[in-house]
């Protein structure tokens, strides 16, 4: 599996604890929001970077509160067909004002790419066998889109069409 | 790739270099794609909401290419683009759906790019027209020229269109989602069985602004649209949309196929808690970001401006003349011909229902005769109906004969618009592999019963609907008769329904008894229109006597006494 | 005896095809292979290799009689797929079979 940012490789930095992995002292680590909600005050007191992960079912209010301590979110798309995770990046940027980095992982297309990135992800862990030559072809596809997203500036909406800032 | 600029006046959105690159970029997608399932690099079950989404079935014979016509309206030069396609691609006929899109259905997946790639030439796509995303925005026929309309819903259609296309966060949806939208309180694009249905109007200052009905659908559960607002004003349109299908994508049931649609959200989930998650999102997303900007709005106005009316009498000589002087003219104009805003204007509905064909077809040779008639009469442009039809909106009056003679010489011409063998069939199971039984057959049978013209004027208003299995595409919970066909034991029988009806104040049929085989189901639907001959008061439409009387009487007609 | 047949579309041109009697795909539900209960499930194994292997889509099995050695389709539904539409004689391979005698 590799992780993608900006249509490239890039590392992970993060370790991702399983809810009955013992959590490290050190090192950037991510935990289910399941166990955030049970483990929350020792968790807390960790100094090292925290992210949060979410399934598909899992709402962003439920770590809405918390977010400021969030420098990662993971959303998990069981099937790329389950487009719920679109609208959960979304409202973590527009709605709460995240400004961590926001990962889309499990099964997602490259066809999906920039929709992704549209709506407030920063990265894709793409799925294990995945060309990545497809996905990073994938992630400058349109240069046209015809809606606001995630991260237009500036001004009132204008609606009939967006151009995308060239990559880079 | 060489672009054609529509006719001068043609009510249709005019694509600019921006558009046009992303149609393009479009092309390019599906094409690569298209070569990454012929190599295996994806899955069927990868590949099939990508298809899907750019209108690619796979059907009983073949693929099944649905084309995108935005709410229904066609430039010339586009219909003669769909003509070259049918041709070149297909099998020289095409057919109009009850969404306002056309199908052709001997496509093969290997030409599929290439086709793309002539629609984009002519401003055209089937991006959206499937799949669990937002679909067609479809529209009254008569917008822009029906003198009952109170706001041009084009103008809406098109912006929602564009706000629609490849939204980055409603893509993937639980299940498919279609707006239809009426600026006429005579709602002919029957928005209440859609999952937003809009109704544009204007307030006492004559500001803009739409009623929302959300939750309407057919299929396994057809329910009537709820109004969830009544007033939503024109700048914020956009983010009350947003905000439905925020909590849709949300809340909208993902593990069961069935319980999928907006209208089980809406009505098995609670109303009062659906309009209140609505509510709450719209306040939060209201503002600068999601406003709809009346420069905008002002925009995409310009392309629905009218055609240069002529100053003309409200009342034509040389069509009364015409109309005294010849029989069939007569008859003809009294079904297709109706009204229109501009004095000594009219709107023209072509039936593509001949008595014995089959509904909603054309070839590619009248498609070209349409547009060569919409050029000459009609400023350039075609409107495609919910109901298998054709328009032509702004025909002069005095022009009506000439273009009669030229339709019913191209076998155009059949005089029944809006009388009983005007009816609605689904492709059915001569064509669609979802299907139980054939709808077609059964409409020309039905369409023979009555082909006496004198007959059908007596009988009226009696729409009948036919869907060739429970997914409702010929909108059978519509029809004053309505009939579905099922599988009974690998048969094909018919289940007939009563009292459906597609305006604002719509309903859903009622069964009559048990599904018949398909004789008997003809000559049910004889006996229905007897009964009602029989029973109705002056003035009484089918649906008004069967208001009346019940259902009562035509179930005892039909299956003897209870 | 309930004997069944396989089906498939041909996934470049959605052309409907019959497992033949050699494990190919043919054109023409005459020529399909009848097979019984047991060898069916052992034939469906087989297609959907060729399903997997990107040649076909959605395989499946449906029953028949087989009158003077020929496959015949029980179902109206899979005799439309092997005929054509029923309200258009002159398109699918019905027409082509009519092409074929002429």
């Amino acid at each position: 599996m590799a992780l993608l940012k900006e249509g490239q490789p890039a590392e992970d930095t993060w370790t991702h604890v399983t809810d009955d992995a013992p959590v490290p002292a050190n090192g950037a680590i991510t935990v289910s929001a399941a166990r955030w909600a049970k483990e929350r005050q020792e968790l807390a007191g960790r100094s090292a970077p925290l992210g949060v992960r979410l399934g598909s079912a899992d709402r962003p209010e439920s770590v809405a509160a918390d977010l400021g301590r969030f420098a990662l979110v993971t959303v998990d798309f069981p099937k790329f067909r389950d487009g719920r995770g679109f609208t959960t990046a979304r409202t973590l940027r527009e709605h709460y004002g995240h400004t961590g980095e926001i990962r889309a992982i499990g099964h997602v297309l490259p066809d999906q790419y920039q929709m992704l990135r549209r709506c407030g992800f920063d990265s894709v862990v793409v799925p294990e066998g995945a060309d990545l030559a497809v996905w990073a072809a994938a992630h400058t596809q349109y240069t046209v889109a015809y809606q606001a997203a995630v991260g237009d500036e500036g001004g009132p909406l204008s609606l009939l069409r967006r151009r995308f800032a060239k990559a880079g | 790739m060489t672009y054609l600029a529509p006719k001068r006046h043609a009510g249709v959105y005019r694509y600019d270099e921006i558009d046009r690159q992303f149609l393009n970029e479009r092309v390019a997608e599906y094409r690569g794609q298209v070569a990454r399932r012929l190599s295996g690099a994806l899955t069927e079950d990868e590949f099939k909401p990508l298809r899907l989404m750019n209108g690619l079935y796979l059907q009983l014979h073949a693929y099944m290419l649905r084309i995108a016509i935005p709410y229904g309206a066609l430039a010339t030069h586009q219909l003669r683009g769909l003509a070259r396609i049918g041709r070149r691609w297909d099998k020289g006929y095409g057919h109009f759906t009850t969404r306002q899109n056309l199908q052709f259905h001997w496509i093969r997946l290997e030409d599929t790019p290439e086709i793309m790639a002539e629609l984009a030439a002519i401003d055209m796509h089937a991006i959206q027209t499937s799949g669990n995303c937002i679909r067609n925005v479809t529209t009254d026929q008569f917008a822009g020229a029906a003198p009952d309309e109170v706001v041009d819903p084009r103008v809406y259609a098109e912006i929602l269109r564009q706000w629609s296309t490849i939204h980055p966060e409603f893509t993937y949806l639980p299940r498919k989602f279609k707006i239809a939208i009426t600026g006429s309180a005579n709602d002919r694009a029957a928005i209440r069985v859609h999952d937003v249905g809009l109704l544009a109007k204007r307030n006492e200052a004559g500001e803009i602004g739409f009623a929302v009905y959300v939750g309407g659908g057919l299929g396994r559960t057809p329910y009537l649209g709820v109004k969830v607002s009544d007033w939503v004003g024109e700048q914020d349109l956009i983010a009350y949309l947003e905000a439905i299908l925020r909590v849709y994508n949300q809340f909208g049931r993902r593990d069961n196929l069935y319980k999928a649609r907006i209208k089980i959200l809406v009505h098995q989930g609670g109303k009062q808690k659906f309009i209140d998650n609505v509510e709450a999102e719209f306040a939060r997303i209201r503002g600068p970001k999601y406003r709809l900007d009346p420069a905008i709005v002002e925009a995409i106005e310009r392309n629905f401006a009218p055609p240069p009316f002529e100053e003309l009498p409200p009342y034509s000589e040389a069509f009364d003349r015409a109309k005294r002087e010849d029989a069939a003219f007569a008859v003809w104009a009294r079904n297709s011909v109706r009204d229109h805003r501009a004095p000594g204007y009219a709107s023209v509905t072509i039936s593509l229902k001949p008595i014995g064909g089959v509904t909603g077809d054309i070839t590619s040779d009248q498609m070209d005769t349409v547009a060569d008639l919409a050029d000459r009469y009609s400023f350039g442009e075609v409107r495609v109906t919910h109901e298998q039809n054709l328009v032509l909106a702004h025909v002069r009056q005095d022009d009506l004969f000439d273009l009669w003679k030229a339709l019913d010489a191209a076998g155009l011409g059949t005089p029944n618009a809006g009388l009983i063998t005007d009816l609605i069939t689904c492709p059915g199971l001569d064509y669609c592999s979802l299907a139980n039984a054939r709808s077609i057959p059964i409409g020309q049978e039905i369409q023979k019963r009555f082909a006496d013209q004198q007959r059908q004027q007596d009988i009226g208003d009696l729409k009948i609907k036919m869907s060739g299995c429970i997914n409702a595409c010929g909108h059978h919970h519509l029809g004053a008769i309505g009939i579905l066909g099922v599988d009974k034991k690998g048969e094909e029988f018919y289940q007939i329904t009563l009292g459906g009806n597609a305006e604002l104040d719509g309903a859903i049929g009622d069964i009559v008894g048990a599904a018949l085989p398909p004789d008997e189901a003809v000559d049910a639907v004889e006996s229905i229109v007897d009964l009602y001959l029989e029973r109705r008061q002056p003035g009484e439409r089918f649906l008004d006597t069967l208001a009346r009387i019940g259902m009562g009487p035509f179930k005892e007609k039909l299956y003897g006494a209870a | 005896m309930e004997l069944k047949a396989i089906t498939a579309n041909r996934l470049r041109d959605g052309a409907v095809v019959w497992l033949g009697p050699q494990g190919d795909w043919v054109e023409r539900v005459e020529l399909a292979a009848a097979f019984d209960d047991a060898a069916a499930k052992v034939a469906l194994a087989e297609a959907e290799k060729s399903a997997a292997a990107n040649v076909v889509v959605g395989v499946y099995a449906f029953e028949v009689e087989v009158v003077d050695g020929v496959p015949k389709p029980l179902r109206q539904r899979e005799r439309i797929r092997a005929q054509g539409p029923s309200i258009r004689t002159d398109v699918g391979k019905q027409a082509d079979a009519l092409d074929r005698a002429a």
